[in-house]
């Protein structure tokens, strides 16, 4: 196992200039021996350009990837001592699923008694166990994919466990059980693991700080309680969650932050200096408010949808004449009044859980 | 339109797709096909477009019998899972093909105001190819509402996308389709999907239409514990009792309190939603103890599994909440918000 660090960037043409001739801009990571990690971001945001720079399948144009200290920059895969596990599964179908699991320990030469109890308890973390003598090749897509990460586990002295969005063939179903599986794996193997997905609840539920990507940038590492109260850049508000955070424009007058001609709160000395700012509030801290009530806007109901455990109320924020304002989210429990389409609300959008943002980054201190 | 389908059943071989079913869409609305996969959505499908004949029964599209008529000669718009364009044909192009195979004038200005409501104007001089996957389906969403068919069928469209894109595109498909200019039917696999799009819901299962109505309905009545099945995610948490004078006695001593009819059978079954479940104790409260065996963070919500005193359980909490594996928890649970099923998995009693 190793501690994985980065300070790289990488861009697949020549003399990269601009931001977008990046598929990774410079980042500096790292990742501790025996953590969980989750690369969580859309289609083309580099997650998995990272995974296979940290796997050494490829190399970053600029900068540098340290294992434990030691540059291994120009190393292989198998140098670096790299196990992974892909989309589909990757197995032998004519062994048997022992020996599938065996495979990567005996290539290693690693002593018979060793491997069989290495694999007796892979297989009985897994719940394998059963089918220890079946051939592979008659097994379900799922029960395939189970050796496939069995094999990634198997051995004890990798540096870490690469996976690349693993559980995809996995039937929807079976997927909490892999996942409980997962977890338990590792606080029992303690090894170091790297997850990638463009599936929050995967990301979320499996590591314990979760990296999120946009456009080739790591937007915000964090737990996932950290995404979800205090996400660091308004993407990260976006993405997590669903729907994600409302963002409403806000002026800063007279060290009052005002939204919608409305003054919600009073500005901390982070925002003395600025004009202006964005409030970012998630659809579960907008609570219906008493009409002119503390931080609060009025908001006109565009929608209100049973969601049959909630109510997901949409209202406008802010619209006077020529401007359309924003709309805004609130989920709503539904043991209260539920307003519906064309009523007049408030919206109680400034509380403790409320972020605001400059430059899509978040500004700590906003608040008086 | 007015599509009203009778006694229509479907056979491939001797194998049966669709059981003998009646189904009259409301018009100008949208009905979610909700069901597993293999539930029999596509089969159901494929038949009101025409494109297979069933194996019995009618179809009649505004009282005229069309049943056996092919797809072409019905007007028909379909989206399909797979984003399905001419490869060499611009976007513009794409959009504008059944407005120019109608002959019809104007065609430019309605390509673009398609266009702009699905965010893909930028685009239009581009062939599909070009475009990512979201991009794409737009297009094939363009150019069925280009058809301006009195009938538009969606097979899991947004289902290849990513979740966001899925957000994104199922809300302004739910306010293309409140405009109200065609009949619309909409096949999901998602509980959720289903209730974001409101409307009316059928509930498919094994290749049997069970229960039809509006969305909200269906999904806080279900008739049936299949029902109820195929409209929870994640799925309702179903626990063995048995009717007792003052409830129904669940086992390991505890007792739902609850009302029941006279003559409600012996053998029942109660079924608990995942949201119905919380930490916190209100008065009247069932407290159900066990441990953690996981805690699934989705991103709005936490869907904790718990190893309880009567079974293995699902609670869904609002929010992100950390859990340790093993962590002792208790779960409370309104009795009122509980469903009874009786013993033949039909319906007893919803909650208040």
């Amino acid at each position: 196992m190793a501690r994985i660090e980065l300070d790289l960037a990488h861009a697949y043409k020549p003399n990269p200039r601009r931001d977008e001739d990046y598929a990774l801009l410079p980042l500096k990571m790292t990742f501790e021996n025996g953590g969980a990690y989750a690369l969580l971001g859309p289609s083309g945001c580099g997650k998995t350009t990272l995974l296979n720079i940290v796997s050494g399948l490829v190399r970053p144009s600029q900068g540098k990837v340290l294992f434990d200290g030691v540059d291994v920059t120009a190393r292989t895969p198998q140098q670096r001592n790299i196990a992974q596990v892909f989309q589909f599964p990757v197995i032998y179908d004519t062994m048997t699923v022992a020996e599938n699991l065996a495979f990567p320990l005996r290539n290693r030469g690693v002593p018979a008694d060793r491997i069989a109890s290495r694999v007796g308890r892979v297989a009985e973390m897994l719940e394998l166990s059963g089918q220890l003598d079946r051939r592979a090749a008659g097994l379900a897509a799922d029960a395939k994919q189970k050796i496939s990460l069995g094999r990634g586990l198997v051995r004890e002295d990798v540096s870490a466990v690469l996976f690349d969005e693993p559980l995809t063939v996995i039937d929807p179903h079976l997927k909490w059980q892999l996942r409980r599986k997962l977890k338990q794996i590792h606080h029992e193997l303690k090894l170091t693991l790297i997850y990638v997905t463009h599936d929050q609840v995967e990301a979320l539920t499996f590591a314990e700080q979760v990296v999120v990507m946009t456009r080739g940038r790591a937007v915000q590492i964090g737990s996932a309680s950290d995404l979800f109260e205090r996400p660091q850049h308004t993407f990260v508000g976006h993405f997590i969650g669903s729907p994600g955070m409302n963002f409403l424009r806000a002026t800063v007058v007279d060290r009052e932050i005002e939204v919608a001609g409305r003054r919600v709160a009073a500005a901390g000395a982070a925002l003395f200096a600025v004009d202006a700012c964005t409030l970012g509030v998630r659809p579960e801290y907008v609570t219906l408010a008493d009409v002119g009530a503390a931080g609060a806007v009025p908001a006109v109901v565009t929608q209100a949808q049973d969601i049959g455990t909630y109510w997901l109320v949409t209202g406008r924020v802010g619209a006077v004449n020529g401007d359309d304002g924003a709309l805004v989210r609130a989920r709503l429990a539904p043991n209260q009044a539920i307003p519906k389409a064309g009523d007049a609300v408030w919206f109680g959008i400034v509380g403790p859980h409320t972020c605001y943002y400059r430059d899509e980054q978040r500004i700590e201190g906003a608040v008086a | 339109m007015e599509l009203k389908l009778e006694r229509v059943e479907q056979r491939v071989g001797a194998e049966v797709h669709l059981y003998p079913l009646d189904i009259a869409l409301v018009p100008l609305a949208v009905t979610v096909l909700l069901g597993a996969t293999q539930a029999g959505k596509t089969s159901l499908m494929r038949v009101m477009a025409g494109l297979d004949k069933p194996f019995q029964g009618r179809i009649l599209a505004d009282g005229a019998d069309v049943t056996g008529m092919p797809v072409r000669e019905r007007n028909v718009a379909m989206v399909y899972q797979q984003f399905i364009n001419y490869p060499s044909m611009t976007v513009a192009a794409n959009i504008a093909s059944p407005l120019r195979l109608r002959g019809e004038k104007g065609i430019d200005e309605r390509v673009r105001a398609l266009a702009a409501k699905l965010h893909i104007e930028p685009f239009l001089d581009r062939l599909p190819a070009e475009l990512s996957g979201g991009q794409q389906q737009r297009v094939a969403l363009a150019r069925a509402l280009a058809k301006d068919a009195p009938l538009m069928l969606l097979d899991e469209p947004l289902v290849n996308l990513d979740y966001k894109l899925r957000e994104e595109l199922r809300d302004e498909l739910a306010q293309l389709f409140a405009a109200g200019r065609s009949t619309v039917v909409y096949a999901t696999t998602e509980p959720t999907e289903a209730l974001l799009l409101g409307g009316h819901t059928a509930v498919l299962d094994a290749g049997q239409l069970l229960q039809y109505g509006p969305t909200a309905e269906v999904f806080h009545r279900p008739q049936s514990i299949r029902v109820a099945r195929a409209f929870s995610d994640p799925p309702m948490n179903l626990v063995a009792g048995t009717a007792a004078a003052d409830g129904v006695a669940l086992g390991d001593g505890l007792t739902l309190r609850r009302a029941l009819l006279a003559g409600a059978s012996s053998a029942l079954t109660v079924g608990i939603r995942a949201g119905a479940l919380r930490v916190r104790p209100r008065d009247g409260d069932v407290a159900l103890a066990g441990r953690v065996e996981l805690a699934e963070i989705s991103g709005s919500d936490t869907f904790v599994h718990v190893d309880s005193r009567i079974g293995p359980l699902v609670a869904q909490l609002t929010g992100v909440h950390t859990f340790n594996l093993g962590e002792p928890v208790t779960l409370h649970l309104d009795p009122q918000h509980a469903y009874v099923f009786d013993q033949t998995g039909a319906l007893l009693l919803a909650p208040h």
